[in-house]
């Protein structure tokens, strides 16, 4: 049904003072009540209709400004002395209080109070009445769901967008972070970006307790485990240099920019040594350098991690992670920035030896690799959007791997306190709890941290407890997990062990089939060019045939690549001859320009 | 005089009592009257432990008027401080208990 009321007015009546006038009432559109509709509809009885007598409520959250607390000290110096004594004059103190003694309620009060308190002495001689009982059993394996809280956030003083990108504990206990910010955006760097890195103390996240003053921002930050108060940086800009919180902001020593890396020094990370001055550190220039804390002007050694093992740095792949057991001195392993794992050694004469074995990696760059603490054989890796478990063994494949996650994953770590849980953090601001005895295909517990991408992360050593995790816009949250996610069982050593080998094992079986297959295949060409088909040799062929297309099509793929190239050549060649023809065509052009001139 | 002896004896005996590392005699201004540890270490412990004196009285006698604080122990993971207050003294002794 279409009603419309036209009217009109004459443009010179727009905007008029509008005069409103009576006139009698006009039907303009009448709608009966169609009987016919009713046919559609059905009535209800009974009607349930909800009424609640309460009060409206709407919720509404708050919450209060940080509140900012700063510690300040009181220097208590002597004090309470009487007006006429000088509490610096010996004989002065002397005599007033050999005049107290002599008052009349010294003597009793002291005999009573001496009294009591010699009760306590001998009472506490004789048993400890703070006595914990039941200390050392273990304790009960409680079967509640496991959880994670964020106990702190410290957030970037500077409003400049900087990412958090490396976290180090403090070697001697959960006081202080050191936290490593750089802007690795490439090419974002303004010159009002602020290049400090800090020191945070735990209980305190409204100010950092120191800034570290780098001369590039620093990409990667270590406390040294054995002298607490040294710190190796690796910068933007290639260098390494060592702080100390004892000596203030500025880096205490600096290595010579000639002798650095080409490209930001991912890693740092310290060596076990008798002096505890040596660390190393890795870059996606290629090349692994060792240096010495005391002569910082040029590493002690370098490793170009060319895998063709012959020292070409053209070759060479980028290393982003480096891993370092200091149980096993000698042995480490790089992550490159193409994928590979490589696995070295540092007793090595030259570079073909350093490098031992090479494990197929990742589809990206390496963000994280480490050994597990417990099984040294095997360790994990994060890039692309997996996690894959290794197994030193095995070197052409991982042992479990996770299934591709919706975000890349950025960095990974081992929980030193339970075998069986690992911790990844993602491009989505979620920190996963991973415990591959519980559940295989999904994390056990995942935590969205911050709304923006995680880009590190670090369990704290001693207890596992406390996780710093470090975002994009440089906020450090701190989560504590619950006890179940720290504390181990008994046989989860064990539950772990059994694990690790029975993937192992498959993934030996697996290889080992794979070989078998490769061999027979090589051995079943062989046996065509030459001798009669036998009925051995037929699976041989019959594989031979499944693997044909695949062959068949790379073999395609070359020759027309061969012919292109063949082409583009002879077109080379034609080219040089052309000039010379070419002459030859001018001259004749010329000529004729002439004569029809 | 005899009293002062006896004073003395007492004060002898209990710092030669097993596993007392120190002794201090306080009077209510926080002077320390007699002390067995060094000045600074004494003056220390005589400035925080008047205070803390001051406020665990008060607490005591607030939960029941009737009470009185007699004795104050705080065990920390090293030694034990026993505090005995008086109306006019505080008899400060540090313990390392012998029985841990």
């Amino acid at each position: 049904m279409d009603i419309q009321y036209v009217y009109t007015k004459k443009r010179s009546e727009f905007g008029r003072q509008v005069h409103f006038t009576d006139r009698s009432v006009e039907i303009i559109a009448d709608i009966q009540p169609n009987p016919e509709l009713i046919k559609e509809y059905i009535s209800r009885n009974p009607v349930e209709v909800a009424v609640q007598n309460a009060r409206e409520f709407s919720e509404h959250w708050v919450n209060t400004v940080r509140f900012e607390t700063e510690n300040r000290g009181i220097n208590h110096v002597e004090g309470g002395w009487p007006k006429d004594v000088n509490p610096l004059e010996p004989d002065q103190t002397s005599r007033f209080r050999k005049k107290t003694e002599k008052e009349d309620g010294y003597g009793r009060a002291i005999l009573s109070l001496g009294q009591s308190i010699e009760h306590t002495i001998r009472q506490n001689n004789a048993i400890d009445i703070y006595e914990n009982y039941f200390e050392h059993l273990e304790p009960d394996v409680v079967e509640e769901a496991p959880y994670a809280k964020t106990i702190n956030i410290y957030r970037d003083p500077h409003n400049i967008r900087r990412t958090a990108n490396h976290i180090s504990w403090y070697a001697d206990g959960p006081r202080k972070l050191a936290v490593s910010y750089c802007n690795l955006e490439f090419q974002s760097a303004t010159s009002d970006s602020f290049i400090d890195s800090y020191i945070w103390d735990i209980e305190n996240p409204t100010k950092p307790e120191l800034y570290l003053k780098p001369i590039s921002p620093l990409v990667c930050i270590e406390f040294n485990p054995k002298d607490t108060h040294q710190l190796a940086g690796g910068c933007y800009n290639g260098q390494v240099c060592i702080f100390d919180t004892r000596k203030g902001s500025t880096a205490v020593e600096q290595s010579l920019i000639e002798n650095s890396h080409r490209d930001p020094a991912y890693k740092t990370v310290w060596l076990q040594s008798k002096s505890g001055t040596e660390f190393f550190s890795a870059s996606t220039d290629g090349k692994v350098l060792w240096w010495d804390t005391r002569k910082l002007s040029e590493p002690v050694e370098t490793l170009i991690l060319d895998i063709e093992k012959k020292g070409r740095l053209e070759n060479a792949l980028g290393a982003m992670s480096l891993e370092y057991e200091p149980t096993l001195p000698t042995k480490f392993m790089v992550g490159t920035e193409q994928g590979r794992i490589i696995s070295c050694n540092r007793k090595g004469k030259n570079d073909a030896e350093k490098i031992g074995s090479v494990f197929p990696g990742h589809w990206g760059p390496v963000y994280a690799l480490q050994r597990h603490p417990n099984f040294t054989k095997n360790f994990l890796s994060v890039g692309d959007w997996t996690v894959r478990i290794w197994s030193e063994e095995l070197r052409d494949d991982c042992i479990m791997w996770t299934k591709p996650s919706m975000h890349a994953l950025t960095d990974a770590q081992w929980s030193p306190t339970r075998s069986s849980i690992f911790y990844t953090s993602k491009m989505d601001g979620t920190l996963d709890v991973w415990d591959i005895l519980f559940k295989q295909n999904e994390p056990t517990l995942s935590i969205q941290v911050v709304d923006e991408p995680l880009h590190c992360l670090r369990v704290q050593e001693t207890q596992g407890r406390l996780i710093a995790c470090g975002s994009q816009n440089g906020t450090v949250t701190l989560v504590e997990v619950s006890d179940n996610l720290c504390v181990q069982g008994k046989s989860e050593k064990a539950l772990v062990t059994g694990m690790f080998d029975r993937e192992t094992r498959r993934a030996k079986i697996l290889e080992a089939r794979v070989r078998a297959k490769r061999d027979a295949r090589a051995k079943s060409a062989q046996g065509e060019k030459g001798e009669k088909a036998t009925g051995e040799v037929a699976p041989g062929e019959t594989e031979l045939r499944e693997a044909d297309p695949i062959e068949k099509a790379e073999k395609d793929f070359w020759k027309i690549i061969e012919e292109e190239k063949r082409k583009r050549d002879r077109k080379v060649v034609a080219d040089d001859e052309k000039p010379a023809a070419e002459t030859g065509a001018v001259i004749e052009e010329e000529g004729a320009a002439t004569t029809t001139a | 005089m005899t009293s002062q002896n006896e004073v003395d004896d007492m004060i002898k005996r209990i710092q030669a009592s097993k596993g007392v590392q120190g002794l201090i005699i306080i009077d209510s201004d926080g002077i320390p009257i007699r002390t067995s540890m060094d000045n600074d270490t004494t003056l220390h412990y005589a400035a925080l432990i008047s205070q803390l004196t001051i406020h665990a009285k008060r607490v005591v006698r607030e939960l029941d008027s009737s009470q009185e604080l007699e004795q104050l122990r705080l065990r920390s993971h090293k030694h034990e401080i026993i505090v005995a207050p008086e109306s006019k003294y505080i008899m400060i002794v540090v313990q390392v208990p012998e029985a841990l």
